[in-house]
């Protein structure tokens, strides 16, 4: 082929290339609030510690992962399915369907008119589907199973917004409950609680970068989780993570699962938008 | 206590009265490395604070249990250096998990080789952390490991050679403390 | 109690004489124990550790460590040896209270 042919072909290529990304680029609007000076705590780890997240040899989390692929293919406890059927029964290789789910939790659930975290939706197939008993937080089986799922999604964006209201005034929200969770999970991140009397919002808004002891504040992103944390010598659900920081501020904790964990959890991922999944992370 | 502006109608938040174990009180490391700026900077945590929070400045005297641990490996012999690197950092942000690499320059040959790799740490409850034992058919005499650390201290580690000689060398690591201590 | 979980990571060939490298992780808390009372100012909690981790190479033993409590949870330990001829690196952890957790990975060796 010619020079001259070369550059025709080339130029029509670059031409359909951008044709493409500027329609995905019109199809894909992030969303209003994207808020692109989120710092996760990553950023702000010791040179070592953010070498041991980065290292699939060194991350202890993926101890956890590896449990998780056990589980998966496990058949179900005595007492579920009379056929026993594993997750891989109904769900093929959690490689190929189940990347990109936990990147979009937590999910509003219609039918059931609450809100889904990944730790709900695995129970609602333990509970109706596998017809057993549910993983209770912090169980060896459900941080296994978080940690396998999320996992599918690292490296991937968050973009629990398909749901969720995506202007901060809530105009052209899809529905009255899902509004109503964002707005209470915003009213708990920005109010004031315990001896401290501090908001969530005034370090991991106002702070970022500023140390507290031996610590710096990072924005509480929460694509890290659940993460392997140090101060557990273990691996945790971010429900977890959220009764740790109300005991920092000396405030009265919620419960794993509870109503207003979800609405923080709703909270922190839809202004996590953009930011990608770091599961499983090492944390101090 | 001042009242939680939390709504606690909720059904699914029960009121619970703080447990005393569950308020971390400054504990007696912090009191004599920090003195008062410690105490108040566990109460008041939005202090412009831009330093490392440096739990002590002079490295404190090694524990009796590791005088014992270390007269019981060294039994008098004479301790070289210069063969053995340890490879910790200086600075730790948590205690429970410090990463270290620890290499002694050696053919791994039959007739000269390293036998075995201990670390010991001279202010936690027990000095021997670890012991590895290593053969010619190692190839290079390294390994690695993460340990925990009580406290800011020097961390020592010895080679004992296939000639019965030993090799040391010590690190000394500033154990950081994190913002909250989280015992749930 | 279903198996612990493990992570070795190391080539599966090299060549013959050359030093290989292995990174293994096993999941455990490392339970350090103390002997002074706990919170409710009762009760001690028992030390709970893997005290000892062997690896053999084409059944001849080229690496074992001792831990005590001062090893880190979840505890991560890197090695190496030189390959010889071809064969099975087998990884043994074993616990306080009896309990072993093996594993096994071939390494083949070209000349």
């Amino acid at each position: 082929m010619g020079l001259a042919a070369n550059s025709a072909a080339a130029a029509c290529i670059a031409v359909a290339i951008a044709a493409v990304f500027a329609v995905e680029t019109l199809a894909t609007e992030p969303p209003s609030h994207l808020n692109r000076s989120l710092k996760s705590a990553t950023q702000f780890l010791s040179p070592e510690l953010a070498a041991e997240q980065a290292d699939d040899a060194r991350n202890r989390g993926l101890l956890w992962v590896e449990q998780g692929a056990t589980l998966w293919h496990a058949p179900a406890d005595p007492g579920g399915t009379p056929d026993g059927a594993s997750c891989r029964t109904c769900h093929q290789e959690a490689e190929a369907t189940m990347r990109g789910v936990a990147a979009r939790m937590p999910v509003f659930d219609v039918s059931r008119g609450r809100v889904l975290n990944l730790e709900g939706r695995i129970n609602v197939c333990r509970t109706e589907k596998q017809r057993n008993d549910a993983w209770a937080y912090e169980s060896p089986q459900l941080l296994a199973m978080t940690a396998y799922l999320s996992f599918q999604s690292r490296g991937m964006p968050k973009s629990a917004t398909r749901d969720w209201p995506d202007t901060a005034s809530g105009s052209g929200a899809p529905s009255g409950p899902a509004q109503n969770i964002l707005d209470r999970g915003r009213t708990l991140w920005n109010e004031r609680q315990g001896q401290f009397n501090l908001s969530c919002a005034q370090c991991h808004d106002d702070n970022v970068g500023r140390k507290l002891r031996g610590d710096t504040i990072s924005s509480a992103v929460p694509t890290g989780y659940p993460a392997y944390r140090l101060e557990w010598d273990g691996l945790g659900s971010l429900h977890r993570r959220l009764r740790a920081c109300q005991l920092g501020v000396r405030a009265v904790q919620f419960e794993h699962g509870s109503e207003e964990y979800l609405a923080l959890e709703v909270y922190l991922a839809w202004r996590a938008t953009g930011q990608l999944i770091e599961a499983p992370a090492i944390r101090r | 206590m001042v009242r939680s502006m939390i709504d606690h109608s909720s059904a699914t938040n029960r009121a619970q009265p703080i447990r005393r174990d569950m308020v971390a009180r400054p504990s007696r490391r912090d009191m004599v490395a920090g003195g008062i700026a410690a105490c108040a900077y566990a109460v008041s945590p939005l202090v412009g604070w831009t330093q490392i929070a440096v739990a002590q400045t002079v490295p404190a005297k090694p524990l009796a249990q590791f005088e014992t641990a270390w007269a019981e490996l060294v039994q008098g012999r004479p301790l070289a250096t210069g063969r053995l690197t340890l490879d910790i950092p200086r600075l730790a942000e948590s205690g429970n998990s410090v990463s270290l690499k620890v290499a002694v320059a050696s053919p791994m040959t039959a007739a000269d080789h390293v036998q075995r790799i201990h670390l010991l740490s001279e202010r936690n409850p027990i000095a021997t952390i670890g012991r590895f034992h290593l053969t010619p058919s190692s190839g290079v005499a390294e390994v690695e490991t993460s340990i925990r650390l009580a406290t800011t201290q020097n961390v020592r580690a010895i080679a004992e050679m296939s000639d019965g000689t030993l090799q040391t060398a010590s690190a000394e690591v500033v154990v950081l403390l994190g913002a909250c201590l989280d015992p749930g | 109690m279903a198996p612990r979980a493990t992570r070795i990571v190391m080539p599966a060939t090299a060549k013959s004489g050359e030093i290989v490298r292995v990174r293994c992780l096993i999941q455990h808390p490392m339970v350090a124990g103390s002997t002074g009372p706990t919170g409710d100012g009762t009760s001690t909690t028992a030390r709970n550790i893997i005290h000892t981790l062997t690896v053999s190479y084409a059944g001849a033993d080229v690496f074992r460590a001792d831990y005590q409590p001062g090893i880190a949870a979840n505890p991560y330990t890197a090695f190496a040896f030189r390959a010889g001829a071809s064969g099975d690196v087998v990884f043994t952890w074993s616990e306080d209270n009896g309990a072993v957790t093996t594993a096994t990975r071939r390494l083949n060796v070209t000349p």
